[in-house]
């Protein structure tokens, strides 16, 4: 019953606001804003209570053990292929709950404060409060068909978001992309779901999990090969999580969906939609265990993008972006963590993630408001006097993201790193060695962005520096209370997700086959794995001190020796140029080649416009033997007579 | 169940409309006018009223016919005067009585020309529509199948665009050409079995060799309505030349068509004859997904691309009809419904802006949120169930055909799925291109939102867009023992000829 109530009152807050879009019209000036404050209010109050709700969820499910699913009624039902509409509570739905709900309530909040000269606020928190339902939709998800569901709904309100100032070309474009890029994921996720149904016949988790063991070497033929059953299925529907989770290859459209407001990157870039696939991953754990295949693919992928991501937030200039890209890395890092079997670090790591990113976004959105809608570090620094405690949330922010003792980050970054390291295989080795060297440049990109934005003379010019002022209280104790989740939520829960008590509070909602060991190797790791992040850390954040307090004139040194790498950085490794060339283009190239030469010159051509005009051809032909004068008809009757004549008497005669 | 012959009451009801309307005399040809609009408007209301006594007295736990009315008519061929509907064909039935006065009201202000006239055509087209999914007869079910044509010719030529007598002329070509061949097939139907009794047909026992030739006959004019690559390239036309209902009817009826006459005749008479030909029809079905996407999202006309749009949607409802699974069939008429009511809305969508600004080209649109912000919503909602995401009614047809493809054939699922993605990009750009972007022309300036008409149309189609898409068990629910009978009566004769291992079942 708490959880129908949880998830809904965002619903109603989105339609509630979404009526107020209308009515605030053709509303005078006095009207509209009692109509954006009524919107606010609404929309707030019913995501704080969804908040507190969380909470005693978390304390009944997660601590108490008490996992239930709720039946609403019956979605689709053809054949075997049936499913309802249902909210799954376990403990990892619970965690997820306290996210999403507590990050969702705060943007919200701090909304109310970003958004204030904006025309249109209650089509923003209508669109916000639409996608924290969608969200929840996906965490209750008790089958396949309706986590899909929430994947698109979370899908369709980020779209939306992306493009909220839809006057911009760029917004627009982005916001296409996002969705699209995201169908590709789709795609992949859609036929995962399709063989599962094929091998299980049903597509209800439970019933799914229970029969996984049975069917562990089952064999499916897809695209006619003969493939190993939960392997395939595995890496289909992975497929979609590195969709959703923007990991490489399927990255390129979270660095544009900055074009959104910051707000919604905190929330949805950052904090809770992008981690849909690490959730996915880690609530479909009793099938993933059996395929050590699609763990390695798994754990590869998500290293390789912890790595990637960080090269290119190195030399990014726009504030959201370099954040972005580290959104990126991090989801790199949940994703090995599951891929080694260390789920529960995966979700940790997640978690501490939401609150700290959320809380650096946020924070940038605050610099940005601070600065009058300047995003380009090149133009910021020397700003901390301005904006103290801004400032000083950036760098728990940051000290959480770098792994920094006893921030947030610094639990669970360990955990994920020894739980790689202590995997003992190939691809663990990879992950560990390619988080360490993130790890390194996390810190330097961190507080590269720190120093540039912050310290160092101003190169903010005379109107913007008179400007700089601190966010309004509205938009600062939410970023508060994310500090405070950056602060204790590593050291406070470490025990119930990834220590002692973890074989109790999870439960059955994440399954470790016994032979899988790295979680529990990870807390015997030898003392330099320990340490090794922790040092790397400091690496990175002297490196930018000297880089960008000591000596800022050698930066653009290495620039400029290293032009070649330092272009394909910047150049985000050429993503977006390669697929505008592979995909872009050519699909609109062949849709026109096809349409014009296709329907046009081919099909109609020699289809009814050919006949139609070899019909022309020949009336006018035949018309021309119409020429009006009696002896050419008489010559023409005789001409036939005779031919008549000649073959009766050639037929008959002989 | 009433004793009603309420399946000729509503086959018929329009007629007494045109009666009505013919009987208009007046010497002021607004009055004319407006009197005919109110007629048709009422009668084929009433209609849609009366039809909803299906959806309430509908045993959903039969696969019998229902509602059936046998008279003899010519008894020396054994013709009869046969109507009667199942769980496949009601519901076609209801979208035709939902969309008709939907096209009535639509027509509204846009037709000022012989709007008596117009309206006449269209009850007479109604009226045909439904004789269609309710025949049980062949020699009936081929006069509603052909008649439709002549008063569609009618609309598109009289009341259409520039090029609507090119248009015309296409459509009747195409469609006159499959009709041609499928009478031929009846016949011999008629010559081996010696009735036109659909029911009976469905029954007998065709020479397979005999029914190979029959089934290219009926495919020839089914293919042509779907309508399936390669002859797709009347719909653009049809559909750009056409008034805005006339569209809407054409694609919310009539490509339902061809679908209908897969499941009524192909699969049920020609078991064998399908199962051969099935790699044919998924070659062609994934051909037009893939090729019609691509080509939409080329278009710069925007009834141009949401056709191009419609024959992609058409080709997931062949694919689902004959992988022969349950979920692949129920899909395919899901689809069909949802296509039937989301493609109609896009039409209408289109025609709200035509009414104002007169130009189909995307280009001379743009940024029409600031000034229409109902119409935004509207357009995105319907643009959404286009794309098929879930919690909207194109969502369930989709992932219904899909799931039964993956089951028959991984590689058509995997192609047909990606025309889920272009369908996403073709749709969102065209979204964009019409909605989004800052509103710069000189013409939209003053542009208005939808007015209450207008929305009176849309509220009806959106509540059941969602309604689709949120409990789809209201539909589904119809289609259950009709579907598994129908497969039931196509595996059974697969297995007496031995050729259900081909099947793969």
């Amino acid at each position: 019953m708490i959880e129908t109530i949880l998830v809904f009152l965002p619903l109603v807050g989105s339609i509630i606001a979404g009526v107020m879009v209308f009515a605030s019209i053709d509303a005078d000036k006095h009207r509209k804003h009692t109509l954006d404050l009524a919107s606010q209010v609404v929309t707030c109050g019913l995501l704080v209570i969804s908040a507190l709700l969380a909470v005693v969820i978390f304390f009944d499910v997660g601590l108490n053990g008490n996992a239930r699913t709720t039946e609403l009624f019956t979605w689709i039902a053809s054949g075997s292929f049936e499913l309802s509409w249902a909210l799954k509570v376990d403990t990892l739905t619970s965690v997820m709950m306290i996210v999403v709900c507590t990050v969702s309530a705060m943007v919200h909040i701090y909304s109310v404060g970003y958004m204030h000269h904006d025309p249109s606020v209650p089509r923003f928190m209508c669109y916000l409060s639409l996608f924290t339902f969608m969200m929840l939709m996906l965490i209750t998800a008790d089958n396949l068909v309706q986590m899909f569901f929430g994947w698109e709904g979370v899908g369709l309100a980020s779209y939306l978001l992306i493009g909220f100032w839809y006057k911009r070309p760029s917004a627009n474009a982005a916001a296409i992309k996002a969705f699209v890029v995201n169908r590709v994921g789709d795609f992949g996720f859609a036929l995962g779901i399709f063989a599962t149904f094929v091998l299980f016949d049903t597509i209800h988790l439970d019933t799914i999990f229970d029969s996984v063991p049975g069917q562990k070497d089952a064999i499916l033929n897809v695209f006619g090969v003969d493939f190993h059953a939960m392997t395939i299925i595995c890496l289909l529907l992975f497929v979609g999580a590195m969709g959703k989770s923007a990991q490489l290859g399927l990255h390129t459209w979270l660095p544009d969906a900055m074009e959104g407001p910051t707000p919604v990157s905190a929330l949805i870039h950052a904090a809770t939609m992008v981690t849909a696939g690490v959730f996915m991953v880690a609530r479909l754990s009793p099938m993933f265990e059996y395929s050590q295949t699609a763990l390695d693919v798994v754990t590869v992928v998500g290293a390789s993008t912890a790595i990637f991501a960080a090269t290119i937030g190195c030399v990014q200039n726009d504030i959201k972006r370099v954040i972005a890209y580290s959104t990126c890395s991090q989801l790199g890092y949940m994703f090995f963590a599951c891929g080694v079997s260390a789920y529960s670090a995966g979700i940790f790591h997640l978690m501490t993630h939401g609150f700290f990113k959320a809380l650096l976004f946020l924070g940038a959105g605050s610099v940005i408001h601070a600065m009058s809608d300047e995003q380009d570090m090149r133009k910021m620094g020397g700003i901390w006097k301005m904006i103290p405690v801004t400032y000083a949330l950036m760098w728990i922010g940051s000290l959480a993201l770098a792994g920094v003792p006893p921030f947030a980050g610094f639990f669970s970054k360990d955990i994920v790193l020894e739980a790689a390291y202590a995997a003992h295989s190939g691809v663990g080795q990879y992950a560990f060695v390619m988080g360490l060297l993130a790890a390194l440049l996390t810190a330097f990109y961190s507080w590269r962005l720190l120093f540039m934005t912050f310290h160092g003379t101003s190169r903010a010019d005379e109107k913007t520096l008179a400007h700089v002022h601190e966010s309004p209280k509205v938009m600062i104790i939410p970023l508060l209370v994310l500090a405070l989740g950056a602060v204790a939520a590593g050291y406070v829960p470490y025990s119930l997700f990834v220590g002692d008590g973890m074989a109790n509070f999870w439960g059955d909602a994440i399954l470790m086959l016994p032979h899988h060991q790295a979680l529990e190797n990870a807390h015997h790791v030898p003392a330099l794995v320990k340490y090794s992040p922790l040092i790397v850390g400091a690496i990175g954040i002297g490196t930018a001190w000297v880089l960008y307090i000591k000596r800022p004139d050698i930066p653009p040194m290495i620039a400029a020796r290293f032009q070649g790498v330092y272009q394909f950085l910047l150049n985000k490794w050429y993503f977006d140029e390669l697929y505008d060339k592979l995909f872009v283009r050519p699909a609109f190239a062949i849709g026109r080649g096809l349409w014009k030469g296709g329907d046009g010159a081919l099909i109609d051509g020699c289809g009814p416009d050919g006949v139609s005009s070899a019909v022309r051809v020949m009336a006018r032909r035949v018309s021309a033997l119409q020429t009006g004068y009696l002896y050419h008809y008489a010559f023409a009757m005789l001409i036939g007579i005779a031919a008549l004549v000649s073959w009766y008497m050639f037929t008959k005669g002989s | 169940m009433l004793d009603l012959p309420l399946l000729t009451i509503l086959t018929f009801a329009p007629l007494v409309g045109v009666l009505a309307i013919l009987i208009i005399r007046h010497d002021d040809p607004e009055v004319v006018a407006s009197n005919a609009r109110n007629v048709a408007l009422f009668v084929s209301s009433g209609v849609f009223l009366l039809s909803l006594l299906l959806w309430f007295t509908f045993d959903r736990t039969t696969a019998d016919f229902q509602w059936v009315e046998k008279y003899a008519w010519m008894d020396d061929f054994g013709i009869s005067y046969h109507m009667g509907v199942d769980g496949i064909s009601v519901l076609f039935v209801m979208l035709t009585t939902l969309l008709t006065p939907i096209c009535v009201l639509a027509s509204w202000t846009s037709i000022n020309e012989r709007v008596k006239e117009y309206m006449i055509a269209f009850l007479i087209l109604e009226t045909f529509m439904i004789g269609m999914f309710c025949a049980l007869d062949l020699f009936v079910f081929y006069i509603f199948f052909e008649a439709v044509l002549i008063p569609m010719f009618i609309i598109i030529g009289v009341w259409g665009g520039a090029r609507r007598v090119y248009a015309a002329f296409k459509l009747f070509l195409y469609t006159l050409l499959g009709s041609v061949l499928m009478l031929v097939a009846m016949l011999t139907m008629y010559y081996y079995a010696d009735t036109t009794n659909v029911i009976e047909l469905m029954g007998y026992d065709f020479p397979i060799d005999v029914q190979k030739w029959m089934w290219l006959a009926f495919f020839a004019s089914f293919a042509v309505k779907v309508p399936m690559w390669p002859v797709h390239t009347w719909l653009p036309d049809a559909h750009v030349e056409a008034p805005t209902a006339g569209s809407v009817i054409l694609a919310g009826v009539l490509l339902k068509f061809g679908g209908y006459g897969f499941l009524r005749f192909s699969l049920p008479m020609m078991p064998e004859a399908s199962l051969f030909f099935t790699p044919l029809i998924y070659t062609l079905s994934i051909v037009a997904v893939i090729y019609t996407s691509l080509v939409a999202l080329a278009q710069e006309d925007m009834k141009k691309l949401i056709a191009y749009s419609s024959i992609a949607h058409m080709g997931f409802v062949t694919i689902g009809t004959f992988t022969l699974t349950t979920q692949g069939i129920e899909g395919a008429i899901y689809q069909m419904l949802s296509h039937g009511v989301v493609s109609a809305a896009l039409f209408l969508v289109v025609g709200v802006v035509y009414d104002r600004i007169h130009t189909r080209e995307i280009a001379a649109y743009g940024g029409l949120v600031s000034r229409m912000p109902a119409y935004a919503l509207t357009f995105m909602v319907f643009a959404m169930a286009s794309v098929g995401l879930p919690g909207t009614g194109g969502f369930v047809g989709e992932v219904l055909v899909l799931v039964g493809a993956f089951k028959a054939n991984t590689w058509v699922a995997a192609f047909a799925a990606t025309g889920v993605i272009l369908g996403a990009a073709y749709t969102l750009y065209l979204y964009r291109r019409i909605i989004f972007g800052e509103l710069t022309k000189e013409n939209l300036m003053k542009i208005k939102d939808m007015n209450r008409r207008e929305i009176a149309i849309f509220a009806p189609l959106l509540f059941i867009t969602i309604w689709m898409g949120i409990y789809p068990s209201s539909f589904l629910d119809f289609m259950h023992v009709s579907v598994e009978h129908l497969i039931n009566q196509v595996e059974t004769s697969l297995a007496q000829s031995g050729m259900l291992e081909l099947a793969g079942r």
